[in-house]
């Protein structure tokens, strides 16, 4: 059942995500991304499936069995997702400052709706 | 070993050459062309030297390969045609040059010319010793390129600007044609290597794919050497400098089509299909062209029509579908070529001597420069096909051809022996216009300029190919004859057809044909003298302008995108997210709604109601984040915060130490950033909230809130799906078994990132190091919003309670963590190869470390005593991991292989120390220095009063 919960907080992330995504004031979009990188890389983990008590920390010395370890690869995919999304975030919050500065609206479209 | 690299170096010489003549001062005419002069005869003089080779009919092969699971090599292939043509190419190119250096104003800015002419002769080099068809295109797309820029030289010129863009448009439409039928040839042969292709011609006939990718082949052949529809834009690419001309548009450029159609003919012809195609493309262009030509005022327009003309003539050959003909085709590639160079370079002469081209403002010129005019008179007549000239020779073969030619249809076969007569007419007409207007008849008035004689070494080339016209025609079985049969012999192997090249061969309907031609166009041509003077365009014709109907066409064009655009595009960003999403969800819904979706029925772990509780509250936090974002930005900021502490957990949990440990350390610099930057966002704007607009907003906001649940939930069902299916077997099993032994390293996610997938990793902190830069420099011009310039309240209290010491305890704290931190940086990653850490996680500790430094002190009070330059960790980061993965090189290993070193140290005992791990600690400084760049900039930005430019 815990396979369960973890697709439930994935669905709840990425919904409110993409909630978030969709509003008009730059600020809801950083965290709309924030919130849906969270379920991005937890949907990536989940597809190496769950496992408890197997970091992939092989011994040393003979070849290590793969069925006893989690799998590694999209652990390592998701270690620099999150990385990079801390640069975008950074990037995409700078944006959002400098295009206020210009436009003197925090509106996505850098002017209000008419 | 030594001979199979020269045609690699035939080809690197002009195209080092085009580098090079960059360098010079813009006025150095006799310098550039002294090196360009030099690049084109070495390459001609290696291409000579390879006569034994080709006698032999040896092919030569270089080959590179490169990315060959796509069957993609970097292959020359020098076969007797590409031999023949590389002679041309080079050969004629050498000639261009030495003329060009004198045609060339003291005032044009020459390097580009050079380089441009060399980049080139070096693409049609490229096109011409292709072993690989998509090479082939590739090289044929870069000489459509360099004939724009090239004809486009003069660009202060409107008519040549917009000349360069004709040509441009309408030979690399045909070029995207080219491609196209490769690849289908490609699909049929199941390779691109040429020497595969050419023994497969009964396969690609026999083939239903066989009629698309013959069109669209000959589409290509078709649009580069101007046939028949598509000729318009080789009269507009005369605006080109005259050597220009006399080098793409007579002797190379053009020629690629019928190249092509050559190099292609033992696979391609022989069907009705290319018969249709090209044999009536030919024939039309052939007339047409010819027609056209006499009724040009324009030395160069005249001479473009016959070229038009003369190429259609060697389509036409090649349509007839007999080995033969195409024989003559080959042949009248080589007199074309010679006759037409020299024919340009005179109209560019008498261009530069007397200021104008007009044929009517120009006669008797024969006085003024004898010389040249005797030369251009015997290659004109060689354009007109006079015996005893190579011309002839060539026409005459054509003429015996079109007798013998028995096609699908009976009455074009007796048609095409009259055409072909009338057509000849035409080229007489045309020659004798050239002739006798020019050079003949009273002294010219109203010239700009006295016309005189060029410089000895300008008239050099026209005299040298004028000197080929002549012995060709009048010995060609000694002087051209082993060349041609060279050529031919490359294209039919074995079974080359028999044919003889004499000057002579008896009285026969051919030579009745030559007369009549030659008699009907004199006689045509003084029966049109008086109305040659005062035409105004081409009778007879209807009055199409190709250019009107192409720029009509590329109006269209221009005008249906906009409205397409207006109608389709939007430059708001919530619409453009909202389709995205749409879509999105619609592409992922479609194999389940196809296939159906139920949950797998691998064994599921029991419930955990600690994790189930952890989980209520990520919910609660993301929904509240959600909710709050609008109006309460710093509730959002750590509701946002709470749901990445329990992403966090969940990596603990699920067996992921290093993804917890990165994502809580990316979780304390996000807050730290997004707190950072709350102080630059407005607060909230007072905006009247009416009735009317919050009910306007309802659907939309209804729609939006249904396609996030919609869309939550798809990803939900869909994760959960997974998650209960047994995982498929992946190279993840080769990462684990083979990371301690390979990659000498026990943490196998840490063993991806720095050794299995390093490639992959570099990729990624070039990016996190680019944006790093970027909003470093995004800050450096930073200007905020008017309203959130003043200083906030809070510094304002502050500053007024006077009291430093507000701070003191926690920044007394902060201060000694400092060393412990960094060593516990230190400690992540010096372990990272084998238990949890690694140098990303390292980096974003240290610039934790950092940033606790800045909150203590405050940044003026911290940078006075501690310099941290983040620019340069980024540097030395990239450099590190970039020389760690070049070091391999060192030892003729792939980039990026890594190597362990094992060590016995005093006290530490034995020591693994894989050359990955130099990496890892690049991957550190890099993480150190992006991380850090982005904090203190933004941080900086308090401390705005100092505009100082400050280095980082």
């Amino acid at each position: 059942m815990n396979e369960a919960i973890l697709a439930l907080a994935i669905g709840v992330l990425a919904g409110s995500g993409i909630w978030l995504l969709l509003r008009p004031r730059t600020f809801q979009v950083v965290i709309g991304l924030s919130l849906l990188s969270y379920a991005v890389n937890l949907f990536i983990f989940a597809m190496g499936r769950l496992r408890m008590n197997a970091a992939p920390i092989v011994p040393a010395g003979a070849a290590a069995d793969p069925a006893a370890f989690a799998d590694p690869l999209p652990q390592a995919l998701v270690l620099t997702a999150i990385v990079i999304s801390f640069a975008m975030t950074a990037l995409l919050l700078v944006v959002l400052l400098a295009a206020r500065g210009l436009s003197g609206t925090d509106h996505v479209d850098g002017r209000e709706r008419k | 070993m030594v001979k199979e690299m020269l045609p690699l170096a035939m080809l690197a010489l002009p195209l080092a050459g085009s580098a090079a003549a960059l360098l010079f001062r813009v006025n150095a005419r006799n310098a550039e062309a002294f090196l360009a002069a030099a690049c084109a005869l070495v390459a001609c003089v290696i291409a000579a030297s390879f006569y034994p080779e080709m006698a032999r009919g040896a092919v030569v092969r270089t080959v590179f390969p490169w990315v060959s699971t796509l069957d993609l090599t970097f292959s020359l292939r020098l076969d007797g045609f590409a031999w023949m043509f590389s002679l041309l190419v080079t050969g004629i190119g050498f000639l261009v040059v030495v003329y060009a250096r004198y045609y060339m104003s003291p005032r044009d800015p020459v390097p580009r010319f050079f380089a441009f002419l060399l980049a080139f002769m070096a693409s049609m080099l490229g096109v011409v010793l292709s072993g690989n068809l998509i090479q082939l295109v590739f090289f044929w797309e870069l000489t459509s390129l360099f004939s724009f820029l090239l004809i486009g030289y003069w660009h202060h010129n409107p008519a040549a600007r917009d000349g360069a863009r004709m040509a441009l448009i309408v030979t690399s439409a045909g070029g995207l044609a080219l491609l196209a039928g490769v690849l289908l040839i490609g699909r049929i042969v199941g390779s691109y290597d040429l020497d595969v292709v050419l023994a497969s011609g009964d396969l690609i006939r026999s083939h239903e794919l066989y009629l698309p990718a013959m069109v669209l082949v000959v589409l290509g052949a078709l649009t580069k050497s101007a046939q028949f529809p598509f000729h318009f834009w080789l009269p507009h690419a005369m605006a080109a400098p005259t050597p220009v001309s006399a080098y793409l548009h007579s002797a190379a450029m053009v020629k690629l089509g019928v190249f092509l159609l050559v190099r292609l003919w033992p696979v391609l012809a022989g069907t009705d299909a290319w018969m249709w195609t090209v044999g009536l493309a030919g024939l039309c262009t052939f007339v047409l062209g010819a027609f056209a030509a006499i009724f040009q005022h324009d030395l160069k327009g005249l001479l473009a029509y016959s070229t038009i003309s003369h190429l259609g003539l060697i389509v036409v050959l090649l349509g007839l579908n007999s080995p033969l003909a195409a024989v003559a085709a080959i042949f009248h590639i080589m007199n074309h070529a010679t006759f037409k160079a020299s024919l340009f370079m005179a109209t560019g002469v008498i261009d530069h001597e007397t200021g104008t081209r007009d044929i009517r403002r120009l006669s008797g010129l024969l006085r003024f420069m004898p010389i040249t005019a005797t030369a251009a008179m015997v290659a004109a007549a060689a354009m007109a096909g006079v015996p005893l000239l190579n011309g002839f020779l060539s026409k005459e073969m054509f003429f015996a051809e079109a007798l013998e030619v028995s096609g699908p249809i009976p009455v074009l076969d007796r048609v095409l022996p009259f055409v072909a007569t009338a057509a000849g007419m035409f080229s007489v007409a045309y020659s004798l216009r050239f002739i006798h207007g020019v050079f003949f008849g009273p002294d010219p008035v109203g010239l700009p300029r006295v016309p005189h004689e060029p410089p000895r070494w300008m008239r050099f080339p026209i005299e040298l190919l004028v000197l080929a016209c002549v012995v060709v025609g009048i010995l060609p079985a000694v002087t051209i004859g082993p060349l041609l049969d060279i050529a031919v012999h490359a294209v039919f192997g074995a079974d080359k057809p028999a044919y003889r090249l004499a000057a002579w061969h008896g009285f026969n309907v051919p030579l009745l044909m030559s007369v009549l031609a030659l008699v009907g166009g004199a006689l045509l041509y003084w029966a049109l003298r008086g109305y040659l003077a005062v035409a105004e365009r081409t009778p007879l014709l209807p009055p199409i302008d190709g250019r009107r109907v192409f720029e009509g066409t590329l109006d269209a064009a221009r005008r249906g995108a906009r409205r397409l655009e207006s109608w389709l595009g939007t430059r708001r960003l919530q619409p453009q997210l909202r389709w995205l999403i749409v879509l999105t969800a619609a592409a992922a819904s479609w194999p389940v709604v196809r296939h159906g979706l139920v949950p797998g029925d691998a064994a599921s772990m029991p419930l955990d109601p600690i994790l189930a509780l952890l989980w209520l509250i990520g919910g609660v936090c993301a929904v509240g984040a959600a909710v709050q974002a609008k109006f309460h930005r710093l509730v959002a900021v750590l509701l946002t915060g709470g749901a990445g502490l329990m992403t966090c957990v969940t990596f603990v949990w699920f067996s992921a130490p290093d993804l917890a440990l990165t994502q809580l350390l990316v979780e304390i610099v996000t807050t730290v950033l997004l707190l950072l930057g709350l102080r630059w966002l407005p607060k909230r704007i007072a905006f009247a909230s009416t009735w009317t607009g919050a009910l306007a907003a309802l659907p939309r906001r209804a729609f939006d809130l249904a396609l996030a649940i919609t869309a939550g939930t798809g990803l939900a069902v869909l994760a959960y799906a997974a998650m209960t299916r047994p995982l498929p077997d992946s190279v993840s099993r080769f990462f684990v078994t083979r990371a301690y032994s390979e990659g000498g390293g026990t943490n196998v996610v840490n063993v991806i990132l720095v050794d299995f997938r390093g490639f992959d990793t570099l990729g990624e902190i070039t990016v996190l190091a680019v944006a790093g830069v970027a909003v470093y420099a995004l800050l450096r011009r930073f200007r905020p919003a008017a309203e959130s310039n003043a200083v906030p309240p809070q510094q304002r209290m502050q500053r007024k309670s006077d009291l430093p010491e507000d701070m003191a305890v926690p920044a007394f704290i902060m201060r000694l963590m400092f060393p412990v931190i960094a060593l516990l940086a230190m400690y992540l990653l010096v372990r990272g190869h084998n238990l949890p850490g690694g140098g990303f996680v390292a980096g974003l500790t240290l610039a934790v470390a950092f940033i606790l430094q800045y909150m203590a002190g405050g940044t003026r009070w911290l940078e006075a005593r501690m310099q941290i330059r983040p620019v340069r960790w980024i540097a030395i980061g990239l450099l590190l991991a970039g020389a760690t993965g070049a070091g391999a090189w060192l030892f003729a290993h792939p980039f990026l292989t890594s190597h362990v070193v094992h060590l016995a140290l005093p006290l530490l005992g034995e020591i693994h120390l894989p050359s990955a791990f130099l990496f890892d600690i690049g991957v550190f400084a890099l993480v150190v220095g992006a991380t850090g760049l982005v904090l203190i900039a933004l941080a900086h930005q308090s401390i705005r009063g100092d505009r100082r430019p400050r280095e980082l």
